[in-house]
């Protein structure tokens, strides 16, 4: 089913939470609402559940009014951040909890907490108490036990946040092939960028009570509409320059940004100071003596330190003060050949490409 | 850890002067509750001379007037009084706390500090105003009138309605005050996630919430229970002869009909009862579904 999101926002007394966000979220997709702690994303989230009442705005789905019905009448799964299991329940009587409001009969429930534990992958638990289960056991019940109720919008509020790292990427993997298999409408709030990536078919990037970007996962890589983004989605640089007529002055050094993705012209802000993102693996860290891009800026850097943690070496590299310019540190990942010929201490060059360069105002 | 050598121990590995820290509690518990309790075990064998005081001896002519259709009824009341104002209080608490520990802070610590105050009145002021509030002439009854709902304002005290108002006055604050800690640590997504799942409100408060403070829940009722058992002034004050509860005939035999071995077998007798309730209770408790603290002892010891 397809939810549409129209000028919410949110207030709690004097501080505005939610500043008149609108989303629409097409049938059987998965969109992820990223965004640092505070941002308004489980707010969001809760008043699309109902457990919280928007101040503003209107929430439909396939154009019925979610405004007037309560938490309990919406028919939405959730999963929350604690998972909020019941504790004196059993397994099989959390999952079928949902069931039993419903007056479905027992042996019907019981058939149906078998299917879902099966398709959570955690067969042969129905008896147990939830206390007796690990953590990553706990997640699956807690999936199991809101899609128990074949929910119209399936809502996940940082539901892999008490996980331990390696066990989280692989429940991430598992929770969309779920959600693919399903095809349910689904909401994820996560903080993490990395899992939002992995589930996603679309990001809203939000802060501040607003969303900054919403798009596919690469595109929002790619082409981050703001610095914020930029910088919450991923690594970059951010690199201070100017605008010099259609050219852009890069702490000293002359640079056409031709093709790079943009959110600022050079006609609207001459001379003001805006920044290029550019990613880790698209710094250029030039061999000594190889020939620089003609169309690419080029610049002297110093290596700092160089961190190699097996499957990804960053070349840590400092461009050094120049007029009224402090020292920029940047980050450059780098290939193991490359790494043999660079040392702390060493100076070397840098490029920067237009096509792998964001030109950000903000 | 710790790597000093142990002091020369006495128990179990505490020092001598933790040892004499640690008795001094036993002491004053001997001295301020074993020995008066002795003394009045041994005044409750005691003979009674009429009209007078009581001689050493041993008698239980004391207990053998237990065996009376009246002593029955009293103690039959006693326990009806005591259970019915630990029921109300609690069917009053349970919302109000709940309510109290989703308040935001500033308003939580006015009602905290409010029921604080409550406690601080003395049962004497307490009961002379409820009789008061409850009276014909000057009491709540007199809104009826000027609101012409009835002719005449209806004296409500003394009474069973008075006596188990004043006693849920006095119980309250203390069923709030064992209830709070565990509603308020309660996970309140609990609540949220019934109500996700299609459960109104109330209901997910009767099968998530209620089920999860079981613990709580026996303790309130045991402290108000034993609390309003041994309460003297207010059944006095508040209520009628028939609603004297034991502590009141107590207080009668030893002040006013001179019995002291009577009122001491008495003393006695209220005592063992209460007791084996609050064990009988407790034990039901126990049994009762694991609660919030062994779900999350639980998990931890799971994770280590």
């Amino acid at each position: 089913m397809s939810l549409q999101i129209a000028d919410v926002g949110k207030d709690f007394g004097r501080h505005t939470a939610l500043r008149d966000v609108s989303l629409d979220i097409a049938a059987g997709e998965l969109v992820c609402l990223l965004g640092p702690s505070g941002c308004g994303k489980t707010t969001l989230l809760r008043i699309i559940a109902g457990l919280e009442t928007a101040s503003r705005g209107r929430i439909t789905l396939d154009g019925e009014d979610l405004m007037q019905q309560a938490a309990h009448q919406r028919n939405f799964g959730m999963v929350f951040q604690s998972l909020a299991l019941f504790p004196h329940l059993s397994v099989e009587d959390n999952i079928t909890y949902g069931l039993r409001l419903r007056k479905v009969p027992a042996a019907v429930r019981r058939k149906r907490a078998a299917e879902l534990l099966d398709m959570v992958r955690l067969p042969g638990v129905a008896r147990r108490p939830v206390s007796m289960l690990s953590g990553g056991q706990r997640q699956r019940v807690a999936i199991a036990r809101a899609l128990a109720i074949e929910p119209r919008i399936f809502l996940l509020d940082e539901p892999l946040s008490a996980l331990d790292a390696g066990l989280r990427e692989a429940m991430q993997i598992e929770l969309r092939e779920l959600q693919q298999r399903l095809g349910i409408t689904t909401i994820v709030v996560t903080h993490d960028q990395r899992e939002a990536m992995t589930v996603a078919d679309r990001i809203a990037v939000m802060n501040g009570g607003t969303i900054h970007q919403m798009g596919n996962p690469l595109d929002v890589y790619r082409r981050p509409a703001d610095k914020f983004v930029a910088s919450f989605i991923g690594q970059t640089n951010l690199i201070p320059a100017n605008w010099q007529g259609e050219q852009l002055d890069v702490r000293g050094t002359r640079f056409d940004p031709g093709q790079a993705t943009r959110n600022t012209q050079p006609e609207t802000a001459d001379g003001r100071q805006i920044w290029l993102s550019v990613r880790p693996e698209d710094l250029t860290v030039l061999d000594q003596g190889a020939p620089a891009d003609p169309n690419a800026a080029v610049m002297e850097a110093e290596v700092r330190f160089i961190r190699d943690v097996g499957a990804s070496i960053e070349a840590h590299l400092e461009l050094p003060a120049r007029d009224d310019l402090p020292p920029q540190a940047l980050v450059a990942l780098v290939s193991r050949d490359k790494m043999q010929h660079l040392h702390s201490g060493d100076s070397t060059r840098i490029q920067l490409s237009a096509e792998s360069t964001v030109v950000l105002a903000s | 850890m710790n790597t000093t050598p142990a002091p020369a121990t006495t128990l179990q590995g505490f020092s001598r002067s933790e040892s004499v820290a640690m008795a001094w509690p036993m002491i004053m518990l001997a001295v301020f509750f074993v020995i008066p309790f002795g003394t009045m075990l041994t005044i409750s064998f005691f003979e009674r001379v009429p009209g007078g005081f009581f001689e050493p001896g041993f008698t239980l002519e004391s207990y053998a007037r237990f065996i009376d259709p009246f002593f029955f009824k009293s103690l039959g009341m006693t326990m009806m009084i005591a259970a019915s104002a630990s029921v109300i209080c609690l069917a009053l608490a349970v919302p109000f706390t709940w309510s109290l520990s989703r308040m935001r802070h500033h308003s939580r610590v006015f009602w905290l500090v409010a029921l604080l105050s409550i406690l601080s009145l003395s049962e004497v002021i307490i009961g002379f105003s409820w009789s008061l509030l409850l009276s014909r002439s000057t009491g709540i009854g007199n809104i009826l009138v000027w609101l012409g709902i009835e002719n005449r304002a209806p004296k409500l005290s003394p009474g069973l309605g008075a006596v188990l108002t004043g006693l849920c006055y006095l119980g309250f604050p203390y069923a709030v005050l064992v209830l709070f800690p565990q509603l308020s640590r309660l996970d309140p997504t609990l609540h949220e996630a019934a109500r996700m799942l299609g459960a109104s409100p109330r209901r997910a408060f009767m099968n998530v919430v209620l089920p999860n403070i079981a613990k709580a829940l026996v303790a309130a009722f045991i402290m108000v229970f034993v609390f309003t058992l041994g309460a003297y002034l207010i059944p006095q004050l508040l209520g009628k002869p028939q609603q004297w509860t034991l502590p009141v005939l107590i207080a009668d035999q030893a002040l006013f009909q001179s019995n002291l071995p009577f009122a001491a077998a008495m003393s006695i007798f209220l005592l063992g009862v209460s007791l084996s309730l609050v064990v009988c209770v407790g034990w039901l408790g126990r049994t009762a579904p694991h609660d919030q603290d062994d779900a999350h002892d639980d998990a931890r010891s799971e994770e280590a």
